[in-house]
């Protein structure tokens, strides 16, 4: 592990991963705070450019930045305009909005960016216990266990329909598994699906279909509504000091959140939006008396809560893309999906095939965590300006990276007619309340499904590896877990979070 | 690690190139200004090694002022042939990178195109096949792995990184077929990248690895499998411990070549240029250190000659192919 870190410094520590840490911590904290602007649209902007880096440690380490990034920065909106710019910094506006109108808004931003920092902070360092451990039991994995893998990633997504949305889940990921069908599959030699088209041949362009479902329907959305630009009420931002005493009550909170918000990231579904959630009740529920009545009405504690859990939370997610290669949330599927068109498959050979890449970004982290606190704490008065630009000079902006990002990576204008035609179904689907990232994850992981079931029946001569290889048992009764859980407590908490960009 | 490497060598190219080019023009045996390498694989590949390390020995040598490379993977390389196709006109200085399955792919009907169409510039080098087995595996050499496949044909799994009926499939059916086994019946299960083939390998979920040589002498060295046959007349240099198929009784050989093929209606006069620098790459050193590094064989096939070369490549293929029925 000590030579790892080494490894992961060296690389971490070069000129252009520097960089590309500041960079994508400062894109992701701008764009985080426009409400409406979810992570998930920052971030399929962003692919095209970090692919076009080549480098995959370079390209992780940027969008892992924006992601955290736009984390931080969400909670600036939630807390001076009460609209959170992300889903996971919802819960961050129930304390954080009050105290900026009683005038502590300074004081809430503080503590928002030392909250983040410490969840962020702590959180990274767990990756760095539980990811190696975790990814030398996945070493043992046959392509039976990889197939049951996928199917737990894809059950996840019933956890990702916590708006009550179990059926239109399910729709939208056999979509794409449907549509990850099309094309010319690793395991036989015919085509299937491309109506004879040459561009279909190697099926959808993941990096089109990322940025149909999630960059283009963002730029519609805001063309269609220019009125939902929201405007500040929350006051001036003016002293940012804590007190001693102020502190000393929230550090028990920040370390019980890092810890628990780290291991509900972990779990796939259930990423940074659940985390704080959980966060925000948890915390009430084990506070004294007199301090629960304060929650609601800009308690310290209750802002504390949410912002660690959902930094930690979103540090969390990556320990089962980068040790199983599988998505825990619509986020780190399209960093799944990065990855992928940079030719490195995530999974438990990324650390003995890419230590450098494996260990890169999670010492970034540290350093995009540090960056962060310097941009919010001395910072955040001027960038926090940025509320105040009229968001229609965002959507040619938008428009423009998308298309051209579609362009680039393919050099080949099918592209851009793929993109335009799937942007128009993907706002369409909006409209009609279906959720996006279900059918990426669908998307991603149908392909790999499929290769591993096919192989592992082969090996198999049948289906006899499902009660034969007690491993793929045991993951195929998490799966059924997973389904069965979340519906069930969805049906308990609907109409929960409307209205805000989808994903965390 | 391994596209670590070659991103760290592209920058060295580049950075040769961009030293050495200017000097080259003083020297005046510069016969091409630039060359922009076409390759229809993803970095790491060994499309990818072949163009690179083309370019980097035609660069340094100071053949070639400029060497850029454009990765465009997709449908298993026919992507990459119907974009030089349809933009023909827009395309005169590019060379794009092709090898074994052009041939195998139009036969199977795959790619709707095939070499003739294309303008073939030279067949550059080849490279062997090999088997290769994990480095904790019992087995050490052909002969124990024909007997574990005897003692249990279908817990004995072969992997490869092609597709069923494609090049690491044909290999390991010709190997099997040599040694008088039953080629159809050997368990193929392909693999999407060699790097899951090699996860596949080292979780025991296959018995051993059909790839291509130089592929699997970067994994030995590594330490992490061990080499038990090459497809290859004799010894290869480059690694002189793996044994040949031959030596084991083992009557096959098999190269799979590399060359590179321009746009159709290339004018004839930069198809020379082309085909002028790279021969003359033979007998540079940086060629020959690019070359051993490797392990490539040089199988220098100009025009014609590579036409020629194609074309009983077809055959050969063809009708091993519907021997074995993937026809």
């Amino acid at each position: 592990m000590i030579e790892g870190i080494l490894i992961g410094l060296q690389t971490a520590l070069s000129l252009q991963n520097l960089l590309m840490v500041i960079g994508g911590c400062l894109i992701g904290t701008f764009i985080g705070m426009l409400p409406g602007l979810g992570p998930m649209s920052i971030i399929a902007i962003m692919i095209p450019v970090a692919i076009s880096i080549g480098d995959p440690a370079a390209a992780l380490i940027l969008l892992a930045g924006v992601y955290y990034g736009a984390i931080f920065g969400g909670s600036t909106s939630s807390i001076l305009l009460n609209a959170p710019g992300v889903a996971g910094t919802v819960a961050t506006s129930f304390d954080g909005y009050p105290m900026a109108r009683e005038g502590k808004a300074g004081k809430a931003l503080t503590i928002a960016a030392i909250a983040s920092f410490c969840g962020g902070t702590i959180g990274a360092i767990l990756l760095m216990i539980f990811a190696p451990m975790l990814s030398s039991v996945a070493l043992l994995f046959h392509s039976a266990e990889y197939f049951a893998l996928m199917v737990v990633g894809l059950s996840a997504i019933a956890a990702f329909a916590g708006t009550g949305q179990v059926a239109k889940a399910i729709i939208m990921t056999l979509l794409g598994l449907i549509m990850a069908t099309v094309g010319e599959g690793a395991l036989f030699n015919m085509p299937r699906f491309t109506m004879g088209l040459m561009d279909l041949q190697s099926g959808f362009g993941f990096v089109t279909l990322a940025m149909a479902m999630f960059a283009l329907p963002e730029a519609i959305f805001l063309v269609l509504n220019p009125g939902r630009s929201a405007q500040g009420d929350g006051g001036a931002i003016k002293d940012m000091r804590i007190t001693r005493s102020e502190a000393k009550s929230i550090a028990p909170v920040i370390g019980r959140q890092s810890l628990q918000g780290f291991f509900i990231g972990v779990l796939p579904g259930a990423g940074a939006t659940i985390a704080s959630f959980l966060g925000y009740a948890v915390e009430r529920n084990i506070a004294p008396k007199t301090e629960q009545e304060q929650f609601g009405k800009g308690s310290i504690k209750g802002l504390a809560a949410p912002e660690t859990a959902n930094n930690a939370a979103c540090t969390g997610s990556f320990v089962p893309l980068l040790t199983l290669g599988i998505p825990g949330s619509g986020t780190t599927a399209i960093l799944l999906g990065a990855l992928i068109a940079l030719n490195v498959t995530p999974g438990p050979r990324l650390m003995l095939d890419d230590p450098q890449i494996f260990w890169a970004v999670i010492i970034s982290m540290y350093i995009g965590n540090l960056v962060l606190l310097i941009l919010n704490l001395p910072l955040i008065p001027y960038i926090a300006k940025i509320l105040s630009v009229p968001r229609n000079f965002l959507i040619p902006f938008i428009l423009f990276f998308t298309l051209m990002g579609a362009y680039i990576g393919q050099n080949n204008a099918t592209e851009l007619l793929l993109l335009v035609g799937f942007g128009v179904c993907a706002t369409v689907l909006r409209f009609a309340d279906y959720p996006l990232a279900p059918l990426l994850i669908g998307f991603i992981l149908g392909g790999m499904l499929e290769n591993n079931f096919s192989r592992s029946m082969q090996l198999y001569d049948g289906v006899s590896f499902v009660w034969e290889r007690p491993m793929t048992l045991g993951l195929l009764v998490i799966a059924a877990f997973l389904v069965i859980l979340p519906s069930y407590r969805a049906r308990r908490a609907r109409a929960r979070a409307a209205g805000i960009a989808d994903g965390d | 690690m391994k596209t670590f490497e070659l991103s760290r060598r592209a920058l060295l190219g580049a950075a040769m190139a961009l030293g050495l080019g200017g000097q080259a023009i003083a020297d005046g045996h510069q016969v091409v200004d630039s060359i922009h390498f076409l390759i229809p694989g993803g970095a790491g590949g060994g499309w990818d090694g072949t163009a690179r390390g083309t370019g980097e020995a035609l660069t340094g040598a100071g053949l070639v002022g400029t060497a850029s490379y454009e990765n465009m993977s997709g449908g298993g390389g026919g992507k990459a042939i119907g974009f030089l196709i349809e933009n023909a006109d827009s395309n005169h200085g590019t060379l794009m990178v092709n090898s074994t399955p052009i041939v195998i792919r139009s036969l199977t009907g795959v790619f709707p195109h095939n070499f003739r169409d294309l303008t073939l510039v030279a067949g550059t080098i080849g490279d062997y096949a090999a088997i290769v087995v994990g480095k904790d595996s019992p087995i050490n050499s052909m002969d124990e792995l024909l007997a574990a496949y005897d003692a249990d044909p279908s817990g004995t799994a072969v992997g490869g990184g092609s597709v069923p009926g494609g090049m690491d499939h044909l290999v390991a059916a010709m190997v099997m077929e040599a040694a008088g086994k039953d080629a159809l019946g050997v368990k193929y299960i392909p693999y999407d990248a060699g790097g899951k083939a090699m996860a596949a390998l080292l979780s025991g979920e296959i018995a051993a690895l059909s790839t291509g040589f130089s592929e699997a002498v970067d994994l030995a060295n590594a330490g992490e499998v061990k080499i038990i046959g090459v497809t290859a007349p004799e010894r290869v240099d480059a690694y002189p411990d793996a044994a040949t198929m031959k030596e084991q009784g083992i009557d096959t050989e098999f190269v799979n070549w590399r060359g590179f093929f321009g746009a159709p209606g290339m004018p004839a006069e930069q198809v020379a240029a082309y085909q002028d620098a790279l021969a003359k790459m033979y007998d540079t050193p940086e060629w020959e250190a690019v070359r051993a590094r490797n392990g490539w064989v040089n199988i220098h096939n100009n025009g014609d000659e590579f036409k020629t070369f194609l074309e009983g490549q077809e055959k050969v293929i063809g009708d091993l192919m519907k021997k074995l029925g993937f026809l």
